[in-house]
């Protein structure tokens, strides 16, 4: 049970943390095509929504936030939320090694702390909640 | 406007992942990923009025970031935003009364201080 769990925290993680950069990168490309939306109206965001780009990167937007619910429903959010963050990393070696961008010893040092912080999280049970205690008022 | 669309979206994230962390969990572990056991857990959990509550946050989060993305760099509005992790482990701690042990608070302090190091 307690290994089952573990594997489907892992698994899930992956496809949480996969999905989320690569949709961020992809919604990011498109909007600086699209360019900014101050002062439009909402017609502009779903003219926006037409673009390829910020159509791919919303899909995989949504099957983020559905994983997440997924991976929500057994793990804790102070769990979830640490260990997700090794997608920063993934953006700043992705520069790195596909688009060539210099990193610093400032920004390896940043690497190295999300990195520790993820392994030190991820070592703890992802549930330490107990079932049906969740105390919000209806 | 950058720090209004920062607070903006800080504060709709955190409001939205948490009610959506208590939404999952009333709704119980999902055991079964086959495509119409997923089905099942759509429908189920959109009656659920604080996962709609929260994806209704996470979409004006979603708006609001887009927003962002169109006038600062990505490497400003990550960082910025990941101010949203100490509201959240808070609010984890005091709502969801999870046991958010040394070993996590460690946790998110280094990847708090990861993150600002990494937008250098």
């Amino acid at each position: 049970m307690h290994r089952t769990r573990v594997l489907k925290t892992r698994i899930m993680t992956l496809i949480v943390v996969v999905s989320q950069v690569t949709g961020d990168y992809l919604l990011t490309r498109g909007m600086h095509e699209v360019g900014s939306m101050v002062g439009k109206s909402p017609l502009a965001f779903i003219f926006a929504l037409f673009n390829p780009w910020v159509t791919t990167g919303v899909a995989l937007l949504i099957t983020w936030l559905f994983c997440h619910m997924l991976l929500l429903s057994w793990a804790d959010l102070s769990y979830v939320l640490p260990v997700t963050s090794i997608g920063y990393v993934l953006v700043a070696l992705a520069g790195r090694f596909f688009l060539g961008e210099v990193v610093t010893w400032t920004r390896w040092s940043g690497i190295a702390l999300i990195v520790s912080g993820v392994v030190l999280v991820g070592r703890t049970a992802p549930a330490t909640h107990k079932p049906l205690k969740v105390e919000v008022r209806q | 406007m950058k720090w209004l669309l920062v607070a903006i979206i800080v504060c709709a994230t955190s409001i939205g992942e948490v009610l959506q962390a208590a939404g999952m969990k009333r709704h119980g572990e999902v055991h079964d990923f086959r495509p119409g056991a997923l089905g099942r857990v759509v429908y189920t959990i959109a009656r659920n009025w604080m996962i709609v509550l929260s994806v209704t946050m996470m979409a004006f989060s979603f708006f609001a970031f887009m927003e962002l993305l169109s006038v600062a760099d990505l490497s400003f509005s990550v960082p910025a935003t990941a101010a949203s992790y100490v509201l959240e482990t808070l609010l984890a701690k005091w709502v969801l009364k999870e046991d958010v042990g040394v070993t996590r608070w460690i946790g998110a302090v280094l990847v708090c201080s990861g993150v600002a190091l990494l937008s250098q």
